[in-house]
């Protein structure tokens, strides 16, 4: 039996044993996790450390592992939204928008190009939401408390957008098949307005704070580095993939929701390191801004939501005077909607990367079989490999700029 | 010339003649089917040869398709990608679910350790030559494979909630 195979403290305690023998170091083993401040989510990482060197890593995931792909082989399609939710709930609607897309890739729906845009506006809101937690938390994670706490104020708005849309913050639940719940209200706007028109200079000042300044660049430049073609061969995509200077976005390489239609740059980094990924992320923000700016002046006439009374739920005031709309309320919420047999993988760019939906369909009310392709959980498996040989304070940068979720981590 | 799905499909006929078959496509991806012995062959070949330079292995995962007779019950299904190109393509390969065993590609891509772990835990899909084949995210304690279609979803001895009225049984006839 391979050693690989028994827990990591048993593995462990021979290696420690050997090194001893060897020289009389004496390696400790530290458990960085479950609930470590450095984690931000329940994952443990089962650190070998000679001194303040980190000899071998062992991630242990799955603690808040909730069976998703189990519980959706057993709902019908409309109440899968909530599960995507809370895979990476720093940005939901993101996870929620991909999965419309797939339901409705599967279903044929063709979508309103207002709809397109509306979904555009939030998916790029909840990125930014995404990389601004990520990015102030590496400052804070460096002992720059400072800055996080000022810009998680503009996280707090583009909640507020959230919940102006969909009536919740964090786990949005937001949309239907073929479009949205509501039609957005002026409030919507009118916040979205004062966001594009605050967070600029607000995002100015800290990239002012961390970019440049010297303490940040010597805690990360040259830190958890990891080349172009580690990168891909371990299965990154997104941000920390970027960084590494690969210029793979799925919005441009498979564009959906009309992405094809805005005019944006896909930031590049070199070497792969944390000070890369900080970079890349913080451009990002721009060009999500710039997204966003684009599709508010663009905005197509139209509804809000598909003409396809089949999956789409009438207004509850017909549903009271109207045959019709009373049968396909019923139908609906019973799950009893025409279902094509098919199969498809549809992919979107997540916060941190490709976030797939595979479906397999089998014409019943239920998906036969649904897989998330979750970035974190891909990406996550590199990390012992980054951070083999360096600090313990660089492995915590490290992790904290590879921004994992544990919701995505363990879906 | 770009690579396209009929030129795919041409020269994986030409290099793995019977081995793969039921070539369809599907929302403009092309899927087929692998013999369980040329999965390794054809994720190599489809890596390393120069013009087809799917360098990116996208997503692996299990299916259960518990309707098939028990020799081709478990699937195990690989999404790959070609940057260059931009193309997408997936394959299948059936395994027997008495005895299902099938080659890692942890050698070619290093992103399937942890896929392949997950759809070891789930399906008991056994990957010869993978250097960490242990459960990932359920206890290493447990005995059953929870995604096949026979693992109840919830304690079946429960009599306060009835399922059956809002779609939620898995084979709904």
């Amino acid at each position: 039996m391979s050693d690989l195979l028994l827990p990591p403290e048993k593995r462990y305690a021979k290696l420690i044993e050997e090194k001893f023998q060897e020289d009389g170091t004496e390696l400790q083993i530290l458990n960085l996790g479950p609930t470590h401040p450095a984690t931000h989510g329940i994952f443990q990482n089962i650190i070998l450390l000679d001194g303040e060197r980190v000899v071998e890593g062992e991630g242990t995931v799955g603690y808040i592992h909730r069976a998703f792909e189990k519980i959706a082989e057993n709902r019908p399609f409309y109440q899968i939204n909530v599960l995507t939710d809370r895979l990476n709930y720093c940005s939901s609607p993101i996870n929620n928008t991909a999965w419309w897309l797939t339901v409705e890739k599967a279903l044929g729906i063709e979508i309103p190009k207002r709809v397109q845009y509306l979904r555009v506006i939030v998916m790029e809101l909840a990125r930014i939401a995404d990389h601004i937690i990520c990015s102030s938390v590496m400052g804070v994670d460096t002992g720059a408390l400072t800055g996080f706490l000022y810009v998680f104020q503009y996280r707090e708005k583009i909640y507020e957008i959230f919940e102006e849309i969909s009536g919740a913050r964090l786990t949005t639940n937001m949309g239907r098949i073929g479009g949205f719940e509501r039609e957005w209200s002026p409030k919507v706007f009118q916040l979205i307005e004062e966001f594009l028109k605050e967070f600029p200079a607000i995002w100015s000042e800290f990239e002012g704070l961390l970019t440049r300044n010297r303490i940040f660049m010597d805690r990360t430049i040259g830190v958890g580095g990891i080349s172009a073609e580690d990168a891909i061969n371990f299965g990154f995509t997104g941000p920390n993939l970027r960084a590494a200077g690969v210029d793979y976005d799925v919005r441009v390489a498979t564009p959906y929701c009309s992405y094809e239609d805005f005019d944006f740059e896909i930031p590049v980094g070199t070497s792969g390191d944390c000070y890369d990924r900080f970079c890349v992320r913080n451009a990002e923000i721009w060009e999500s801004l710039k997204i966003i700016r684009q599709a508010l002046d663009k905005m197509p006439e139209g509804p809000y939501h598909a003409d396809v009374p089949d999956y789409y739920l009438p207004p509850k005031e017909d549903v009271y005077t109207n045959m019709e709309a009373l049968i396909y309320h019923f139908k609906i919420i019973m799950g009893e909607v025409p279902v094509p047999v098919t199969e498809l993988y549809h992919p979107v760019e997540g916060g941190n990367g490709e976030l797939g939906f595979y479906l397999i369909t089998d014409g019943s009310r239920t998906p036969y079989r649904l897989h998330f392709r979750r970035p974190c959980f891909i990406i996550y498996q590199a990390y012992n490999d980054i951070v083999k040989g360096g600090m313990l304070s660089d492995a915590i940068i490290t992790l904290s700029s590879l921004n994992i979720i544990a919701g995505e981590l363990d879906a | 010339m770009a690579l396209d799905n009929t030129t795919l499909q041409k020269k994986l006929i030409e290099t793995f003649g019977m081995s793969v078959s039921e070539f369809h496509e599907q929302h403009g991806m092309l899927s087929f089917e692998v013999a369980t012995n040329a999965t390794h062959d054809v994720l190599k070949f489809l890596k390393e040869n120069a013009e087809m330079n799917f360098n990116f292995l996208t997503d692996v995962c299990g299916v259960h398709y518990a309707d098939l007779p028990s020799e081709k019950q478990l699937a195990v299904v690989y999404h790959m990608h070609n940057w260059i190109d931009n193309v997408r393509v997936r394959f299948k390969t059936f395994l027997d679910i008495k005895n299902p065993v099938v080659e890692s590609a942890t050698d070619l891509f290093r992103s399937a350790n942890w896929q392949e772990r997950e759809t070891y835990d789930f399906y008991g899909i056994i990957f010869k030559n993978h250097p960490q084949l242990k459960r990932i995210l359920n206890m290493d304690e447990m005995e059953s494979f929870p995604l096949r279609k026979e693992f109840p979803m919830e304690d079946p001895g429960r009599t306060d909630k009835d399922d059956r009225f809002f779609g939620r049984t898995v084979h709904n006839s």
